[in-house]
């Protein structure tokens, strides 16, 4: 079953099994991790699913749109690593995917 | 009888934000969300828009697993309704089982879609577009064959099922009582780009449009009868002109209320245990220019859940969320940030034939809101603008060469020039 790890603001480690055509968020939302508020659904229109992603898999995860680029500068906890989840579609290829969720705003 | 250490009446975003936020603050006595939605708590943005169009189910729109609440220990007394509150006793009478005795009440009942009083409103094939149900109900009939569809009322619902209904091939006529629509909530500019956009699409929308009657056969619609006696024939109504304030059993127990539930900073009412949030309750608005009002958004409900559940874990701290809001119809993404009521000018950044710009509503020169299509940045840079308040020169606005970002940076500048 291949997973993604995934580790809360309380340093608690979650692995999620990949379900693919299911976005990131919904993985750590259907998991009852409940620290994003993913307020607008998954539609990239507010910043309320911010993670942090480990750089080693950035070369599989999709590019990153204008407007979450615009949407990430909304948060104060930005980094080289910061994605909105809602934005990254699960396959299998992101076995072993490690993800942090970003600190509140 | 059943008791609860917190009663949350309403399973709507704001309800169920409650309850999460509850648990997050370490909340552990009992907590129940009692709904006459008969399945656990959902999105509703999406039932105009993804769930409408099929893309996506309802398990995807579940705003938590089913499981989530269990494990919460959040208890979910679905299908029923709050019909009558004792603010002495702390009960809330239930339409199917009896009283319930509350410790804290939170009334996130949000409102009820506002029906049609004109001849031929209770004929079948006449929906709102509200709830699952509402959404199902729609959906069954497009099944069915429904093609010709008349939506009545031209706000964020009407168009946003407008730009589905016609992507899915359907014949809409949209209909708006006013001259130009959405003329509730934005400046006439954005009215003016959404109107030619549906019309491009194909949408027959009319403007200052009176509807006289729905006319029928066998008891179901076949018509919309307009004032100037005009029918528009059609095989389905959809009506999306507005709720009604989920209130009366606070306002019978003697809550104050004035177009919905009065609450102060911490949302309590005028009541003692008793809360109200999201789209039933009226609070002054440091956006609103203090005045109170009545703000339906999925942000204002989430972000009232979360102020209700910290003052009921004794850690209360004043409501201050900046407003915001966002609808996408067609590939059009509209977000808006602040409010712009009451706003005496208004600039256009960008050029709205690009399909990206932003419309600034100012008030005494200083940014209010925006209204922001396709342009994230605007949004994420201008929600700055709004927060500061500062004065902020028209003509700079208008140039969308200089970031919003870089405005904000020079009025700080002028502002600290001017204090020292």
């Amino acid at each position: 079953m291949p997973t993604v790890t995934v580790t809360t603001r309380e340093d608690v480690e979650h692995k999620l099994e990949i379900v693919p055509g299911i976005s990131l968020m919904e993985t750590i939302r259907d998991a009852g991790i409940d620290e994003l508020l993913a307020l607008c659904g998954g539609c990239c229109s507010c910043a309320t699913c911010h993670v942090h992603i480990d750089p080693a898999f950035a070369e599989q995860l999709p590019p990153m749109s204008e407007d979450e680029n615009d949407l990430l500068d909304s948060s104060d906890h930005r980094n080289a690593t910061s994605r909105l989840s809602c934005q990254i579609p699960m396959t299998a290829e992101l076995r072993g995917l490690k993800v942090r969720i970003a600190e509140e705003d | 009888m059943q008791s609860f250490d917190v009663v949350i009446v309403g399973s709507g975003h704001g309800g169920a934000q409650a309850a999460i936020a509850l648990r997050q603050n370490g909340f552990e006595g009992s907590v129940a969300i009692v709904s006459k939605d008969t399945v656990p708590p959902y999105e509703r943005p999406p039932l105009s828009k993804e769930y409408l169009a099929r893309e996506k189910p309802f398990e995807r729109i579940l705003l938590r697993p089913v499981e989530f609440w269990k494990d919460r220990s959040i208890e979910l007394v679905l299908g029923e309704e709050v019909t009558a509150i004792d603010a002495k006793q702390k009960t809330v009478q239930l339409s199917g089982r009896g009283p319930m005795r509350f410790g804290d009440l939170i009334w996130a009942a949000g409102g009820s879609p506002r029906r049609l009083t004109c001849d031929g409103a209770g004929l079948a094939g006449i929906h709102a577009m509200r709830g699952k149900d509402d959404a199902d109900k729609v959906m069954a009939e497009l099944d069915a064959g429904a093609r010709r569809i008349v939506l009545i009322g031209a706000g964020y619902i009407g168009l946003e099922a407008a730009a589905v209904l016609s992507k899915l091939g359907c014949e809409v006529v949209l209909l708006e009582a006013l001259d130009r629509v959405l003329s509730r909530v934005a400046g006439k500019e954005l009215s003016q780009f959404l109107e030619a956009e549906h019309r491009s699409h194909g949408i027959d929308l009319r403007l200052n449009c009176e509807v006289h009657s729905l006319e029928g056969r066998n008891g179901r619609v076949t018509g919309v009868r307009l004032g100037d006696g005009e029918v528009v024939q059609c095989d389905l109504v959809i009506v999306g002109i507005g709720i009604v304030p989920a209130i009366g059993p606070l306002a019978e127990v003697g809550a104050d209320v004035s177009g919905g539930v009065v609450v102060d900073e911490f949302c309590r009412t005028s009541l003692p245990c008793i809360y109200a949030i999201g789209d039933c309750a009226v609070q002054t608005s440091p956006f609103a220019q203090g005045e109170r009002i009545r703000i339906e958004s999925v942000q204002n409900a989430a972000d009232m859940g979360t102020c209700v559940a910290r003052a009921i874990c004794g850690k209360p701290e004043p409501y201050a969320a900046t407003p915001w809001f966002w609808s996408n119809q067609f590939d059009l993404k509209l977000q808006t940030v602040g409010i712009s009521r009451g706003y005496d000018a208004t600039v256009i950044r960008g050029d709205p034939a690009t399909r990206s710009f932003s419309i600034v509503y100012l008030r005494s020169g200083k940014v209010i809101a925006l209204d922001c299509i396709n342009s994230a940045k605007d949004y994420v840079q201008g929600r700055k603008l709004v927060e500061a308040g500062n004065l902020i020169s028209p003509s700079d606005l208008a140039d969308s060469s200089i970031p919003l970002k870089e405005l904000l940076a020079r009025s700080v500048k002028t502002l600290s020039k001017e204090l020292h």
